[in-house]
């Protein structure tokens, strides 16, 4: 029984940061109609520039350097290329951003090759105790500032003028800009917004229990885009949903590997995925996402 | 690649009732350009059939590699380009073609610690078991493919990439596991495409396994090329792009949307598996490194390169994609910013890979219809002197897929009316 406290523990740990990266997915699909497949290396950017910046700049400078040059590098990819397509088919869209992908990914395995980037937490790797379950400090931490954050962005997202400007232009996209909402901001700012979600996620999941930054870290981005599908691809509290879901049977997947040997080692990684299929099999929008209708 | 002019949104006009009200010289033009395609493709045919004569084995090792790769690439490009589906799975279904392929043909035995299964059947029998057990693969997967839409399917299609990277990793006795196993010589009736067995001279040039190869991956590649142009000139492919276009419209007339992109979802998989093995031969082994999402990735980046819905232009991108890393590695000398092994510059590969990455974004920036766009621009302006610049503007990209989401235009109409 402790054993599975534990490991759900550790499951919303990990929930939680899947949750911050699918939220970036989902906000982007809303305001852009653009599934980013970019997202996988902007976490690593993320992640590497945190990395190698807390050397000059100590923990925290370079953790706000971190997200600031995550924050740019969506803010570029919107602006130079996302903008000028505004109308094009959403498989294009989705293809321009993985030829974006490819470049920087391409780079940042080229700077990171075969080390293992460190980044020196202040809060270190000791776990703490909550009653009978451990989690790593590293992970308690980030449940706190993932939801504080999630918290803050649905007030954002329910209050705020940006908000509002948002849930109008992806209610109705020609409407909210009869309106005066400009289009091309809104999707601007998203897009800042889910960088600087990638980025917080980057800085949490680098650290204890996992080793460090290594390129392997670009496939968690990609574990991430089932959380945001079996939610729905529009829906913000599917995306919350989704994330917990996913990050919960990953770890109770790789808590119990032993039990499940008969589907061979490193079965967690792609539990993920068998979850998201089951899902799209029963619901083909996700759990939260709308129906898509056709008028003729 | 005689004549990927007549694509559907103009092939009506070239059908016996447009002819007939076409001004003399609009049908005399259309004949020259028919013979000129006609004489073109008889002279490709003629380089491609004596290549081997006059090249080393580098060249023509590549140039099975992008047989290889032209076959996935218009397998993908019938699904992405002509369906609508996106879909990143394509290194899955490859790899269940490589991996039936050598797990049929290949001998039982060890290798190393891992002990390997093996049915030993012919090569042949392996190649048909791989076409059609991706085939299967595909039809497992289509209830998913054919209810999920677009950019849905392309997300749910990542989890069979490493689903599939996951098996060849852990069922050992069939895939080798994480090691890989070496693939079977590919041989027909008793002529193995190999080095020996039998001897064989051409015009005093020695047919070995590359030369042999080379015949085998042109057969292949253009088999697969007429397949796909025929398929989607007949019914099923009309109704295919059709239901790409809008669902509704499609579903209207008659068409079974959800049959349809079940069908073509198992088609583009038999492409991809007949691929799969091609690639196993072309590498000689397998292992799960091969087939990871970058490969699919790559993929993608041929289809859209060459021009989304073309067939041409897949085969095109396809041989862009494959054969450019491979020419840096071999020039890595003469080719700028381009380093070997251990020297300072960027590797081969990822030399190419920013140069993809870069084309992806420029091509779907500026110009969606890609290579084959340019391609028929020019052949345009080639066949028609002077007329090439003047002329009204063709319908600007006969790919609808790069077009924006045309189903977008009933819902506006019915709220004008």
């Amino acid at each position: 029984m402790n054993q599975f406290l534990s490991l759900l523990l550790n499951g919303v740990s990990l929930g939680a940061l899947y949750a911050l990266i699918a939220l970036g997915f989902v906000i982007i699909f809303k305001s852009s109609e653009v599934v980013s497949f970019t997202h996988g290396s902007l976490l690593l950017l993320g992640a590497y520039s945190i990395a190698r910046l807390s050397g000059p700049l100590g923990f925290w400078l370079a953790v706000l350097a971190g997200l600031l040059i995550t924050a740019v590098a969506a803010f570029l990819v919107e602006r130079l290329i996302i903008n000028r397509l505004r109308g094009a088919a959403v498989i294009s869209l989705a293809i321009v951003t993985i030829g974006v992908d490819i470049i920087l990914l391409t780079e940042l395995v080229r700077r990171i090759g075969s080390d293992i980037l460190n980044v020196p937490h202040p809060w270190g790797g000791q776990s703490v105790r909550i009653g009978p379950v451990g989690l790593s400090q590293n992970r308690l931490i980030a449940i706190l500032v993932a939801g504080a954050l999630i918290a803050a962005f649905f007030a954002a997202f329910k209050y705020s003028s940006w908000g509002v400007a948002m849930r109008a232009s992806a209610e109705d996209g020609e409407t909210a800009a009869l309106m005066g909402i400009r289009q091309g901001r809104v999707s601007a700012v998203s897009w800042v917004v889910a960088g600087v979600l990638a980025g917080v996620a980057a800085l949490f999941l680098v650290g204890s229990p996992t080793p460090g930054v290594t390129p392997a870290n670009y496939a968690v981005a990609l574990r991430a885009f089932p959380a945001a599908i079996l939610g729905g691809l529009d829906s913000t509290g599917g995306a919350l949903v989704g994330g917990l879901l996913i990050g919960i049977a990953e770890a109770l997947a790789a808590g119990y590997q032993d039990q499940l040997l008969f589907l061979g080692r490193g079965f967690s990684a792609i539990v993920p995925f068998i979850v998201m299929i089951a899902v799209l099999l029963v619901r083909p929008s996700g759990l939260f996402g709308t129906k898509e209708l056709t008028r003729v | 690649m005689s004549s990927p002019t007549a694509r559907t949104t103009e092939a009506p006009a070239g059908g016996a009732t447009g002819s007939g009200t076409r001004p003399a010289p609009a049908r005399r033009r259309r004949g020259v350009r028919s013979l000129v395609g006609l004489v073109v493709l008889l002279a490709l045919l003629l380089v491609a059939l004596a290549f081997p004569l006059y090249f080393g084995e580098f060249w023509l090792r590549t140039g099975f590699a992008v047989f290889g790769a032209i076959v996935g690439a218009i397998g993908l490009n019938l699904l992405v380009g002509n369906a609508g589906q996106l879909s990143l799975a394509h290194a899955f279904f490859l790899a269940v073609g490589a991996t039936s392929y050598v797990y049929v043909s290949g001998e039982p035995g060890g290798l190393g610690v891992a002990e390997l299964d093996g049915l030993g059947l012919p090569p042949l029998v392996g190649m048909v078991v791989g076409v059609l057990l991706a085939g299967l693969a595909g039809l497992i997967f289509s209830p998913i493919a054919a209810r999920l839409r677009g950019i849905y399917l392309g997300v749910a299609s990542l989890a069979l990439v490493f689903i599939g990277i996951h098996l060849l990793n852990t069922w050992t006795p069939v895939t080798g596991g994480f090691n890989g196993r070496a693939a079977p010589d590919f041989s027909l009736f008793g002529f193995t495409f190999g080095n020996t067995d039998p001897q064989l001279w051409v015009l005093g040039v020695p047919y070995r396994e590359a030369e042999r190869l080379w015949y085998l991956g042109l057969v292949l590649a253009i088999g697969a090329y007429v397949f796909a142009r025929n398929l989607l000139r007949s019914r099923p492919g009309r109704a295919m792009q059709t239901a790409r276009d809008s669902e509704v419209a499609a579903a209207v007339m008659g068409v079974n949307v959800q049959g349809y992109k079940a069908r073509i979802f198992m088609i583009s998989s038999m492409y991809a598996g007949l691929s799969g093995v091609m690639l196993a031969l072309s590498i000689g082994s397998i292992a799960p490194e091969s087939f990871g999402l970058e490969l699919s990735i790559l993929y993608l980046a041929m289809i859209v390169l060459g021009g989304l819905g073309s067939v041409g232009g897949a085969a095109l991108g396809a041989a862009f994609v494959v054969a450019l890393p491979l020419v840096f590695q071999r020039y890595a000398d003469v080719v700028p910013f381009v380093g070997g092994p251990g020297e300072a510059g960027l590797a081969p590969g990822e030399a190419a890979r920013f140069l993809f990455g870069v084309a992806i974004i420029l091509v779907i920036l500026f110009e969606p219809a890609g290579l084959a766009g340019f391609a028929h621009r020019f052949r345009r302006r080639l066949t028609r002197p002077g007329g090439g610049t003047t002329t009204p503007p063709p319908p600007d990209s006969p790919e609808g897929s790069t077009r924006p989401d045309p189903s977008d235009r009933p819902a506006q109409g019915s709220t004008t009316t």
